[in-house]
């Protein structure tokens, strides 16, 4: 009996622990590696007064803000105002259960694993919506109302990128459709050259998704001042910013296991070790495209909200659509090899 | 000891207390948009208890479009409106006839519904899905585009008259408004708009020296 006590209860929260204290550490790094990438584009420095090129920077401002007030607006809703945060950081945190990091370090290798990240990832909007609310606020409320359209209105294009996967893989299972891109042609076996476009829509409609510039228009520094969490200070605040850093983190994840081949090798088998899939790959990946969010961010001006619907709807959502179709189409007569059998 | 069987229940129990008081939040908090709130946990704990009952597609599909898209819509209405509680509180004694009779057809309804339902079905059939030998997810698909393929396309059909029909019923013809035309504007060209004269360099002539008097800075 303890055993099974052991197995069903203290084993699961074990590996729950090894997957979110990692994150958090790279989420303190990937902030630390922002400022410095935005830094060297702008021609600075960036953080390099604490430890070592101001590695230490992330981890004396999470310190700084623990120890700050939470300063809570006059006349605002208090239970809704204290509860937004975490209502943000839950389903960014609940959505690592079922990313696979290798053949088998997964924590849930459910079958419909892409349905749960679709799930997941679409309630991450109430927390915004909830903190411009509850602030009592009119920036908060402007940058609240701006962020439910814009997530709502790429939801859509996402979810069909999606689907264009699940029908070239014939799984929800995303150890599965890691799989059904292993072949003998190393990186030409990859999703992304049948689904080019939707690969690309998929990755721009992930940043859209985590509000991150050019879409920022949630936050907008220069017009709203900080958006929806701009009433927000001390611990509440870097729970924002937790749930932020983690979304752009497990979009970074999601890419390449959809797309480009997870964990798998992009050479082919004969090259020996570089050859060999390995959880090493998926984070030199996942490492490009956390990347490309800072790349993004110190280069292209902010989008205004009314070519931001423009973009989604009169322009992602037509392709996404039609390449559905041409993905019905490949499968179907068998123009991509899924799977080892090509 | 953990029986699995018990274990479930209890959850079941769990889940379906929250559903029932959050569903009875929805109709007695006085903050409207508590009560849109009330109505997405009524949402995510019916999802819960769709999960033990192995529909785990329904689940979620209840939770991305209901929890995820159309309660959010929702929320921010609810937001948008300044609804003033006295008035929600006014007609309260006039509609309460009203809505006794509503409800007592409704259960009567219902009651008629399980009482069919008891007599024609007496023990529920073993899952199809697991009997197929597919996840919950595949068999639904399999289903819906194989044997109901046609009613799964008539529904589609009438949402999407639903969609345009509500697009038409906005839609204002309004004159003077001036739209932007993004094909147009990548179409242009730098030569529309700038033109570069080449002219000769005009030499200025060299400044005089001011005759007469002097002024000092």
């Amino acid at each position: 009996m303890g055993e099974q006590i052991f197995n069903q209860v203290v084993m699961p929260v074990i590996y729950i622990l090894c997957i979110v204290l990692p994150l958090v550490i790279t989420v303190a790094l990937y902030v630390w590696w922002e400022r410095k990438v935005l830094g060297w584009m702008h021609v600075r420095m960036g953080p390099n007064k604490i430890g070592p090129f101001g590695l230490l920077q992330a981890f004396a401002d999470v310190t700084k803000l623990l120890i700050k007030e939470v300063i809570l607006p006059t006349s605002a809703n208090k239970a809704l105002y204290y509860m937004a945060p975490l209502i943000a950081l839950v389903p960014a945190l609940a959505a690592w259960a079922v990313i696979p990091f290798n053949d088998k370090m997964v924590l849930a290798n459910v079958n419909a694993g892409l349905l749960y990240l679709l799930a997941m990832t679409s309630l991450g909007v109430y927390g915004i919506i909830l903190a411009g609310w509850a602030s009592n606020s009119r920036y908060a409320l402007l940058g609240a109302m701006r962020s439910a359209a814009q997530v709502i209105s790429y939801e859509l294009a996402m979810g069909l990128c999606l689907v264009c996967v699940l029908v070239l893989a014939g799984s929800l299972n995303l150890t599965d459709i890691v799989h059904a891109q292993a072949g003998s042609k190393g990186i030409f076996d990859w999703f992304m050259w049948p689904l080019l476009p939707v690969f690309i829509i998929y990755f721009i409609s992930g940043v859209a998704e985590t509000n991150r510039a050019p879409f920022d228009v949630a936050e907008g520094e220069s017009e709203i001042v900080a958006g929806f969490h701009v009433e927000y200070s001390g611990s509440a605040f870097a729970l924002f910013f937790l749930a932020e850093y983690a979304n752009m983190i497990l979009i970074s994840f999601l890419a390449p296991i959809l797309f480009m081949g997870g964990w798998l090798s992009p050479l082919p088998a004969s090259w020996g070790l570089l050859g060999q899939a390995s959880i090493l790959w998926l984070f030199v990946k996942v490492f490009v495209f956390a990347f490309m969010f800072l790349w993004f961010r110190a280069s292209f001006p902010r989008y205004r909200y009314d070519q931001i619907m423009r973009l989604g709807w009169k322009v992602f959502i037509p392709i996404t659509i039609v390449w559905v179709l041409v993905a019905g189409c490949m499968k179907f007569f068998g123009w991509v090899t899924v799977g080892t059998g090509g | 000891m953990i029986d699995t069987n018990m274990f479930q229940l209890v959850c079941f129990y769990a889940f379906a207390a929250v559903t029932v008081v959050a569903a009875l939040g929805v109709i007695t908090l006085r903050n409207s948009v508590h009560a849109v709130l009330s109505l997405v946990l009524t949402f995510f704990s019916t999802a819960c208890i769709w999960l033990l009952a192995e529909a785990e597609f329904l689940a979620i599909a209840l939770i991305v479009v209901y929890v995820g898209a159309v309660m959010v819509l929702f929320l921010f209405v609810v937001m948008m409106l300044d609804i003033k509680q006295e008035q929600v509180r006014e007609g309260f004694i006039k509609y309460l006839p009203v809505g006794i009779i509503v409800a007592l057809i409704m259960l009567g309804e219902m009651l008629a519904l399980i009482g069919v339902r008891a007599m024609h079905q007496a023990v529920m059939g073993a899952d199809p899905a697991a009997a197929a030998g597919m996840s919950n997810t595949a068999w639904l698909g399999t289903a819906l585009y194989t044997q109901f393929l046609l009613p799964f396309e008539v529904a589609a059909l009438i949402l999407t008259v639903g969609v345009v029909a509500a697009v038409v019923l906005t839609l204002r013809q309004r004159t003077g408004v001036r739209h932007q035309q993004a094909s147009q504007q990548v179409r242009v060209n730098a030569r529309d708009r700038v033109r570069v004269v080449k002219m000769a360099a005009e030499v200025p002539a060299a400044p005089q020296p001011a005759p007469g008097k002097e002024t000092t800075p």
